[in-house]
């Protein structure tokens, strides 16, 4: 399947103007190549779909779906073996724009610089005066709540801490699109949903565009505008679930019963292909 | 301090000991160990009165420092170098793997011929007995940088020497200090054992002198001179090394 795949969204919201569309893939399809006792690998795709200016999507799927190639993708970090990606109407296949952050599952942190340097890492290869990376780097340790950790090394923190601290260095950046790969995979459930609203509020602060890849279907369900469903190897988008959430959202929407309606129709789309991937494996 | 260290401690200090009444009470021969109480003396009055002290202290510390640079450097080049270049670093592997089996010294003869007698043939012998401990340390350093770092480094559009400087170099650093220690370590064996066989300068003359004069007083006392500097200079990086793990790592 590689059309695009209809939204359960009202139409005026499936066909975005074309200046509302971020970034846009088209026909795009990785296959990793031969290796030693091994053939081709079909990873991702053919798969089509829009980013609209600001939005929140969350990529789901089973494991070894192709989400974090997707990601890569994107990122300019790998080139697809087909297909284009569109940032803002250019092509950037293949190489790493401008504008992008991108924060991975692992741990990304520089161990030999303090957290306050970690953040500033980016600012001072950008060339960015010293008074203004100062006034950024103050202002997303705060944000990210790590103020006071300002002259600790990673290995003194927390993995959750670790993490804020990579988002705090994608965040200084001012980055138009955030890629986040399972950035909370690595953290325990209490701090994935505090993460969660921290990162909600990132996403309202600087009106990026969001893509963050998940296999938590109740954090794609609670973050997300947007819920991209990916099938089995090789990924495909089986579905995109509009949640319909206000905003302003927080963790307190998992107590609503449709948080639970749209995790279970998440869940019943990827349940015959979670199967599919075990069965693979 | 730490338990182990003490346990350490004790057992050199039994052994010095042992060694100190051993030689007092005659069971081992004055002429062929000095107690080592009067190895220190000796050594103090070396230093205060051997006129050749001072200048072959620094001929040898010079050459020493010469050739622990070109290892480390060397090292660390050849190492990124055929790192990159994986199908050379499957050939040279072997090589690397089973070069401390040969003998260097076998190599002195040449380095007479493209070098004469003289520091440089001693700075390169050095550099050829710690060189090779570099090189698989530096390679084995990359190998372990996360991968993610590099991820960071392409997705922050850092280009092939910014990388390098500023992300592998400094994630490589605790096990290029691995590296460097053995570098060091080697590196002295090679220079003092050079300037036994092939020198008219430098404390490994000196030694040499010593022995074939049946001078133990100041034989022994050159040698717990090399023996303190060698351990100094071990435990000095291998701490450095320790507070770049503590660092780096949780644990």
């Amino acid at each position: 399947m590689s059309g695009r795949v209809r939204d359960t969204a009202p139409a005026a919201d499936i066909a975005p103007a074309a200046s509302d569309v971020h970034v846009a893939l088209h026909g795009i399809a990785h296959t990793y190549p031969a290796r030693a006792g091994q053939g081709p690998v079909a990873a991702l795709g053919p798969l089509d779909f829009d980013f609209r200016r600001g939005e929140f999507v969350a990529v789901v799927g089973p494991s070894g779906c192709g989400k974090s190639t997707l990601l890569e993708i994107i990122a300019g970090l790998v080139t697809p073996s087909a297909g284009v990606v569109e940032l803002e109407g250019r092509a950037i296949t293949g190489t790493v724009a401008k504008d992008i952050g991108v924060v991975f599952q692992e741990d990304a942190t520089f161990a030999w610089l303090t957290v306050w340097d970690n953040v500033a890492f980016g600012l001072r290869r950008a060339g960015i005066d010293a008074a203004e990376t100062t006034r950024r780097v103050d202002y997303a340790l705060a944000f990210m709540g790590l103020t006071e950790f300002r002259r600790a090394y990673p290995a003194q923190l927390s993995g959750g801490m670790r993490q804020r601290v990579c988002i705090a260095r994608t965040l200084v950046l001012r980055p138009r699109l955030i890629l986040l790969d399972e950035p909370f995979g690595a953290l325990d459930q209490q701090t994935r949903l505090l993460m969660g609203e921290e990162l909600l509020r990132l996403w309202r602060e600087t009106a990026a565009t969001v893509m963050l890849i998940t296999h938590a279907l109740d954090e794609a369900a609670l973050l997300a505008d947007r819920v991209a469903v990916m099938s089995a190897r090789p990924g495909r988008l089986i579905d995109v679930v509009t949640t319909g959430w206000p905003g302003g959202r927080d963790s307190s929407l998992v107590a609503d019963p449709a948080f639970g309606t749209l995790t279970a129709r998440l869940w019943a789309r990827l349940r015959e292909e979670s199967k599919k991937a075990l069965g693979a494996s | 301090m730490t338990r182990v260290r003490l346990w350490q401690l004790g057992i050199v200090g039994t052994a010095v000991i042992a060694l100190e009444l051993l030689c007092r009470l005659g069971i081992i021969n004055r002429f062929t160990m000095i107690p080592p109480s009067e190895m220190v003396l000796a050594l103090g009055r070396v230093v205060a009165t051997a006129p050749w002290f001072w200048p072959d202290v620094r001929y040898t510390l010079g050459n020493l420092a010469a050739a622990i640079a070109l290892s480390a450097v060397g090292g660390l080049l050849i190492g990124l170098a055929v790192h990159a270049v994986p199908r050379l670093r499957r050939a040279l592997d072997p090589i690397f793997t089973s070069y401390y089996a040969v003998p260097t010294f076998v190599l002195y003869p040449l380095l007479i011929v493209f070098f004469g007698i003289g520091p440089a043939s001693l700075i390169v012998l050095g550099a050829l007995f710690g060189i090779v401990a570099m090189i698989v340390a530096t390679m084995t350093a990359i190998d372990r940088i996360p991968v993610v770092l590099l991820k960071v480094a392409r997705a922050s559009r850092l280009g092939i020497w910014r990388t390098a400087l500023l992300l592998k170099l400094p994630a490589a650093s605790p096990h290029l200090m691995t590296g460097l220690r053995l570098a060091v370590a080697y590196s002295v064996i090679g220079i003092i054992a050079g300037e036994f066989i092939l020198s008219t300068e430098g404390i490994g003359r000196r030694v040499a002198l010593a022995y074939n004069n049946f001078d133990n007083q100041t034989m022994y006392a050159l040698l717990v001179l090399i023996l303190a500097f060698a351990i100094s200079v071990n435990a000095a990086l291998g701490a450095f090394e320790q507070a770049l793990h503590r660092r780096w790592y949780r644990s």
